[in-house]
């Protein structure tokens, strides 16, 4: 606005263009108001020199304070440029005419279709019926919705927080570093996905199989360093009363009491032949030695059949399977097993042995964490939304970074205070106007968060991700077909949102004073 | 007041729709088609048909598009609903400008729109060809409040569960013809075996819906469905016990899902059907002839690796469901009737049946235009079982009990599957949730 008041000031003494123009003082009046497109020194038109002078310099002292109230009113500006010639003030109809479109689109787009959500909120789900409040009492007494005003509430405690620390963090560090241009421009680039763009991405980055989810391949590639997983999931004894082995409590046992000099046979099944590994061979029976108990651990599984609980010749035994001889609720001897699955107890005393296989030999791999399942749903989101965000806060706190003054940290470093104080006592509380608005403009934001949650949860766990903008869209038209309940939901939105425009609103006046 | 708030309401929305470029459905337009001969009485007409399908699905229509306007010399433009036909269509009907013709997922959307007078009556030409080619209960799907209104276009058989053949040799098992069978012999071999039998969709909570209606039919007979589906009977049901009690025998398995109930929570629909023919961690499948386009894509041969059975008998009848679309009018004019009535016809279905992923509840298209046996054999079922097969419960709810993500019917299965012990607390919610939909 300033430039605009300012530049055209000098071309001042254009004698034809200011006569031309003075034909119709009015309409150059209302645009310079409103758009500020045409040129304040057409008016004079040669008449009133002397009040154009006042006003010239007028502007000239005062250029802080003179363009928001030309911002804010057209009238207002009139009466400061043309204070004793009224007869060269705007027609009000002119400026009307002139206000028209911004008022027109302002009251389609935004009043009208408020007054009218207000007013289709107190009606029911087909429109014909005044049903007062009760549509939004159904709010509060629906536990769907209320989870969604509680999921709500999370986003909007951890979110905002979340990114504008991070954006923070990100703009102090970058502010020291080489190539901070590069850094600041990658850390940006989420911004220019679309939320939908980001949400496909994410729901792919949490998918819970390894080879697909990304999250989880960094997860259990980091475990299986540290523990990594051997054995035989999922290998199991057959479910029916002749197997001769049975689960009981993860293990598996054997149905009958072994003696020495008898063979235990541990038949499993549920794995593939594939997955064994390559050293297995094929199972034989183990001939017990006299005072021995011997037996074998084979998949009892020919594709295609197989004759059950014996080994068919090309069934494959389980090497190194942990097995235990247990009398008495005691373990009397560990073995492990041969390639060929076979196992043998030699120097066991007299007496009747369980034979049995520990569930260490059994474990699920770990497969990683379950990003999409009811618990973990709304971090995952909000993790994907800090993706997005990070680098938007990240920029404007930057921006506000480099308008500290300089003078004000190296005071400090010179009086003894240390880095940390510089910026836990100097850098943040100067910066804290930034902050807030990058604070609140987030907290905006996650009130109205629909996409990422649309996206990335899948439908079995929506109800638990379920936010508000996305229950007033799914209520309205997403088969609830309940537009009543729908605008109820939008003006509770609303209603949450005010507050915070309003601290933006009022932050903003006070900056421009 | 309502009306008048309304027509603003509408001003504004056809602003809005006109600013995003939505079609211009103006039957004026005079552009094209000037070599139209004297037979295309339509030449000059522009048709616009919302629909939800895409793909393959949406190339096969179009053929039968542009068959009609060969015919005619109407022009037919093709809208995309998307997934959810509701949402496209509710802003449109408030804003006066609907598509011509509509293609309704659901029965159910039927009462709705006609309810909210956004639907035209059709015409008896449309209704003659409806006369000879639909059997009177396909006839009463497409009506509402004792008017016809639509014609069921496209039928989907969801009584079906697909198999992928290598993985049954392997666990040297058949396909089973009763539930028991399925559950005991079938699921238990491929089990050992180290394939997982199921691969289960949960996360689109429609497979378990149609899942449920199913075994429900086969249980509790057509006449408690029909109750059911009407909710006369309670959900709280004794009959619906039993089924879900059927149905926890999957559930309750973890090795019988591929990846547990929370693996099958996290699968939506067609990456099942990938589970099963393209990762082949899999064996079966649970769902409709629609399986055909995925399990084609994820290189399966239909008829030889992937093969369906009829869903066996969990109880004393063996259960034929039925998904469909039905084409309305929502524009009385004379391009909607006709495109309407090229799609009752015998002629519009015959063109369609000889593409893919199409299967016809017109008695009158031949099963012999079918392009594969297995189509061939679904569309004799269908014509033969005449009266009683029964049209997709959930799609005749309520769409907020029946058809909507995160709500009702579909929410409640899903969390079934996640605790298949609490048949009880399933059967309240379900019963909670659908009293409220029918309440409104």
């Amino acid at each position: 606005m300033t430039e605009r008041l300012d530049g055209p000031q000098t071309p001042r003494g254009d004698g034809d263009a200011a006569v031309a123009r003075g034909a119709s003082p009015g309409p150059d009046e209302t645009t310079e108001a409103t758009g500020g497109t045409a040129s304040v020194e057409a008016k004079p038109s040669g008449t009133t020199h002397p009040a154009l002078d006042d006003v010239a310099t007028g502007e000239d002292g005062t250029t802080s304070s003179a363009p928001p109230a030309l911002a804010t009113g057209g009238p207002a500006a009139a009466k400061v440029s043309y204070g004793g010639s009224g007869n060269l003030g705007p027609s009000p109809r002119i400026a009307v005419f002139f206000l028209l479109p911004a008022f027109i689109l302002l009251g389609a787009w935004v009043v009208y279709p408020i007054i009218y959500s207000i007013i289709r909120s107190l009606y029911d789900a087909n429109g014909g019926t005044f049903v007062g409040l009760s549509n939004y009492g159904a709010i509060f007494s629906d536990s769907g919705t209320l989870s969604t005003i509680r999921n709500n509430l999370i986003w909007v405690v951890v979110a905002p927080s979340l990114v504008t620390v991070l954006g923070l963090i990100f703009a102090v560090l970058t502010e020291r570093i080489r190539w901070a241009t590069a850094f600041k421009l990658i850390v940006f680039m989420p911004m220019a996905v679309s939320l939908l763009a980001s949400g496909v991405i994410f729901r792919l980055v949490y998918e819970q199989d390894p080879d697909k989810g990304v999250a989880n391949a960094i997860i259990t590639s980091v475990h299986d360093v540290f523990a990594s997983s051997s054995g035989y999931p999922g290998a199991r004894p057959r479910e029916n009363d002749q197997a001769p082995v049975l689960v009981e409590k993860g293990a598996v046992v054997s149905r009958q009491p072994a003696q020495a000099g008898q063979q235990v046979l541990v038949p499993l099944v549920g794995m593939k032949p594939e997955a064994l590994p390559s050293g297995a061979a094929a199972a034989k029976p183990a001939s017990a030695a006299p005072g021995e108990v011997a037996g074998t651990v084979w998949l009892d599984f020919t594709p295609g059949g197989g004759t059950v609980n014996q080994m068919d010749g090309n069934e494959k035994g389980l090497p190194d399977v942990t097995v235990e001889a247990v009398s008495g609720g005691a373990v009397k001897a560990t073995t492990t097993t041969a390639p060929d699955g076979s196992f043998h107890f030699a120097g066991l005393p007299a007496g009747s042995y369980q034979v049995r296989l520990p569930q260490s030999n059994f474990t699920q791999p770990f497969a990683g964490v379950t990003w999409l399942g009811p618990a973990l749903i709304t971090p995952a989101i909000i993790g994907a939304f800090i993706w997005v965000w990070a680098g938007f806060a990240m920029v404007l706190i930057a921006a506000g970074l480099s308008a500290i003054p300089r003078d004000a940290l190296e005071a400090a470093r010179i009086d003894g205070a240390t880095e940390w104080q510089v910026f836990r006592r100097i850098t943040i509380p100067l910066l804290s106007p930034v902050l807030l608005v990058v604070l609140v403009t987030m907290i905006i934001n996650t009130l109205k968060v629909f996409d990422l949650v649309f996206v990335i949860a899948p439908g079995s766990v929506q109800p638990n991700a379920n936010v508000i903008a996305l229950e007033m869209w799914r209520v309205s038209f997403g088969g609830g077909g309940n537009q009543g309940l729908g605008s109820a939901l939008a003006i509770f939105l609303l209603v949450l949102v005010l507050p915070f425009m309003a601290i933006n609103i009022r932050r903003f006046r006070r900056d421009q004073a | 007041m309502r009306v008048k708030t309304t027509a603003v309401a509408a001003g504004l929305l056809m602003l809005a729709a006109a600013a995003c470029g939505g079609q211009s459905s103006d039957t004026t337009t005079p552009s094209g088609s000037a070599s139209a001969p004297a037979a295309k009485s339509l030449a000059g007409t522009t048709i616009e048909i919302a629909a939800k399908w895409t793909g393959d699905e949406q190339k096969s229509f179009q053929k039968v598009l542009t068959a009609f306007e060969e015919k005619t010399g109407a022009k037919v433009t093709y809208a995309s609903t998307g997934e959810d036909t509701g949402a496209y269509l509710g802003p449109r009907i408030q804003g006066g400008n609907p598509p011509d013709v509509a293609v309704l997922p659901q029965p159910g959307l039927v009462q709705q729109y006609a309810d909210q007078q956004a639907l035209k009556p059709l015409s008896t030409e449309v209704q003659t060809q409806i006369d000879t080619n639909y059997t009177p209960y396909w006839k009463s799907l497409g009506s509402a409040n004792g008017q016809v209104y639509g014609v069921l276009v496209k039928a989907a058989h969801k009584s079906l569960i697909w198999y992928r053949t290598p993985a049954f040799d392997d666990a040297g098992t058949q396909p089973a013809t009763t539930w028991d069978e399925l559950i005991g012999k079938t699921s238990q071999a491929l089990a050992d075996s180290g394939t997982a039998p199921f691969a289960l969709c949960g996360a689109s909570g429609w497979t378990l819906t149609d899942l449920f209606e199913n075994v429900y039919l086969s249980t509790a007979g057509p006449e408690n469905y029909d109750k059911l589906s009407k909710h006369e009977i309670p959900w709280t049901d004794p009959t619906v016990t039993t089924a879900l009690e059927k149905i926890g025998q999957i559930f309750g398995k973890k090795e019988f899902m591929l990846g547990g109930s929370s693996g099958a929570l996290q699968t939506d629909f067609p990456t099942c059907a990938t589970q099963v023919y393209g990762q082949k961690k899999a064996a079966m499948v649970i769902e409709a002839d629609f399986v055909a386009s995925a399990a084609a894509q994820s290189g399966a041969k239909i008829g030889e690796d992937a093969k369906i059975m009829p869903f066996p008998k969990a109880g004393d009848t063996a259960p034929v469901v039925l998904g469909g679309d039905v084409a309305v009018a929502m524009k009385d004019s004379k391009g909607a009737m006709a495109l309407l009535e090229y799609l009752a016809s015998a002629e519009g279905g015959t063109i369609w049946a000889k593409n893919p992923g199409y299967l016809s509840p017109n008695r009158n298209v031949s099963p012999d235009n079918y392009p594969d046996d297995l189509t061939k054999q679904l569309a004799q079922t269908i014509i033969s079982a005449g009266e009683s097969v029964r049209y997709d419960m959930s799609d005749l709810a309520p769409s907020a009990f029946g058809g909507t993500d995160g709500k009702g019917e579909w929410k409640d299965l899903q969390d079934f599957l996640r605790n298949p012990k609490d048949v009880k607390g399933t059967q309240d919610k379900l019963e909670a949730d659908a009293a409220k939909a029918w309440k409104k």
